[in-house]
């Protein structure tokens, strides 16, 4: 068993995600194949093989420190499911 | 012949002449799209007003005002923002997205004086290989009814095969524009990573996401690409290279140039008519001139466990953004934050998402990073080097898209893992970055559109264009069209 009914729990409260127990069972039963078969990975030797994360890597891609144009505060805002005109409105925090 | 079934290039030309005027044209595709999207669906939303207003200025547009796409209704992928126009990447968290900017891209298109008539629909967040997972709409193949057109951008696939518009872009992360242009008879492009701006691409996986044309020739391509294509300081992984004009790179006959059949695309799962098209497309790039010569992938069998460690893994992180604060679905009944983040999260995404957001989560969680994202990560760079060495031997690959031609709705069923093994040819590429592209082959005994890929070094689209024109050529299809 690659994955445990616990540990999908554990993983989608650090995701933010809601299940069911039947999606939880459902969910369990599909990672636990897919992290089966992800394993043929280990078949390979990588051993002082540099990972790769960016295809064709470019360094430092930065821009003069001037001011440029940026979104308004009304555009910023628009899409918000709850804003005051001047911020986003959520439940309490503290 | 209709209007709406003209190339780009045949349209180009009439609307130069004034025999045609893109409002005509763009009210022929709009028409067209009443006619029949119904049962398509390849449209999750329709602008026709918008559209005409472009069409207008268009036409309005004199001499050297008129630019490469004067007056051509083209069709967006629902993944890429466009300013004032919903947005909904295909789902219910952003069912009322509304960007206040445009994708690069998008930009680049309308400066060019192409004409948006909408957004097409797609498998949510990109995550799929049938658009099955769309929360809107699900598109349909073109030529056959009850068959997916493919995914994740399935909808800009049938667009361009059902003669809806003339072009389209999509998005390709693990073979997204590839695989529905081979299912629905097209031509996709995925270009070198970096090639093509992703300023405006709703993120699924940054390492492996491109922008690419749908068209249904190969000089259409080319016409898209000289457009979309070049560097965008607003995106920090474009590269500042030289953009040609890639309608130069259109040379016919294949003297010279070296084929490589990489044989592990040849084995136990491909569709033996699928293997039959390839085969002959090779054959006819031989009688072109070409040199056809056997390279090996060695390690194409573990591509499809890599993209599904890294690509999950990043999108967890890209897609943790999906709150309910800025933009979204946003669970008003929540109490807590976390319950809002929760509630909000739970609601708006599909199953696909969730599982792909939990994957990743996992992979690259305390105590299983080094074990998943990391080993993946490696691995990539062993396949990125199978590539390498295969190209110090030819100058471009050519083999499947896809194991076989386009399945039934629903057929891929209950088991992910068979619909993520059904990637395997197209996902490579995302990996090393490498630029592909996907020309119509020939049909299937059913009538199903069957594609060649093509795939060669980074920043060498030239050749694929080359080698995509006289395939194109050999086969002699470019002017079927499904009967609709």
């Amino acid at each position: 068993m690659k994955i445990t009914r616990e540990e999908v729990e554990h993983v989608a409260n650090l995701a933010r995600l809601n299940l069911s127990q039947e999606e939880l069972a459902k969910m369990t039963e599909q990672l636990d194949n897919l992290l089966s078969y992800v394993a043929k990975l280990d078949e390979l030797d990588t051993e002082n093989i540099k990972p790769t994360t960016h295809a064709f890597s470019i360094s430092n891609a930065f821009r003069d420190d001037t001011v440029l144009g940026s979104l308004s505060q009304q555009e910023a805002l628009a899409n918000s499911p709850k804003q005051n005109g001047e911020c986003f409105i959520v439940p309490r925090i503290i | 012949m209709y209007p709406y079934e003209l190339t780009i290039s045949q349209a180009l030309e009439k609307l130069g002449k004034r025999e045609l005027s893109s409002r005509e044209l763009t009210l022929s595709c709009l028409e067209r799209i009443a006619e029949i999207d119904g049962h398509i669906n390849a449209f999750i939303s329709v602008h026709p007003d918008h559209a005409l207003a472009m069409a207008d200025r268009a036409d309005a547009a004199k001499g050297d005002k008129r630019g490469a796409l004067c007056g051509i209704p083209v069709s967006v992928k629902d993944l890429l923002c466009t300013k004032g126009i919903a947005t909904t990447c295909g789902s219910k968290i952003l069912e009322n997205f509304i960007p206040p900017y445009n994708a690069t891209v998008v930009d680049r298109l309308e400066q060019e004086g192409a004409v948006i008539l909408g957004k097409t629909s797609m498998d949510e967040f990109a995550m799929g290989s049938t658009s099955e997972t769309c929360a809107f709409k699900v598109p349909e193949n073109p030529w056959k009814k009850g068959y997916v057109a493919g995914g994740s951008s399935g909808g800009s696939a049938a667009s361009v095969a059902a003669c809806e518009c003339l072009a389209s872009l999509g998005s390709d992360t693990g073979g997204s524009i590839r695989q529905p242009a081979s299912l629905c008879g097209i031509v996709g492009m995925k270009p070198t990573y970096g090639r093509v701006s992703r300023y405006g691409l709703v993120a699924y996986a940054s390492s492996l996401d491109q922008v690419g044309p749908f068209s249904r020739d190969v000089r259409d391509c080319a016409l898209m690409m000289n457009v979309v294509a070049g560097y965008d300081a607003r995106d920090s992984t474009s590269v500042q290279k030289a953009k040609p004009d890639y309608t130069k790179s259109m040379i016919t006959g294949m003297k010279g140039v070296k084929v490589g059949v990489p044989k592990e695309y040849f084995g136990a799962g491909l569709d033996p008519e699928v293997e039959a098209v390839i085969r002959n497309g090779a054959t006819l790039l031989q009688e072109a001139g070409a040199e056809i010569v056997d390279v090996s992938l060695p390690h194409t069998d573990y591509c499809v466990a890599v993209y599904y460690l890294i690509a999950p893994a990043e999108a967890s992180s890209n897609l943790a953004r999906y709150d309910g604060v800025l933009y979204g679905y946003r669970d008003m009944t929540a109490e807590s934050l976390i319950d809002m983040y929760k509630e909000s999260r739970s609601a708006g995404f599909g199953a696909e998402v969730k599982r792909r957001i939990l994957l990743g989560t996992y992979a690259l969680s305390s105590g299983y990073y080094d074990a998943y994202y990391k080993k993946a990560s490696q691995v990539r760079t062993i396949i990125t080097n199978d590539f390498k060495k295969a190209f110090e031997s030819c100058d471009v690959l050519i083999s499947p898209v896809a194991p076989t031609p386009a399945w039934r709705f629903g057929e891929k069923g209950e088991d992910p893992l068979s619909m993520y093994l059904s990637d395997i040819f197209s996902i490579s590429a995302n990996l090393a970055g490498i630029p592909g592209i996907s020309v119509p082959g020939g049909f299937s005994g059913d009538g199903l559109p069957i594609g060649i890929q093509l795939q060669g070094p980074h920043f060498k689209e030239e050749i694929l264009f080359r080698v995509a024109h006289n395939l194109e050529k050999g086969v002699g299809i470019s002017d079927k069209r499904p009967a609709l």
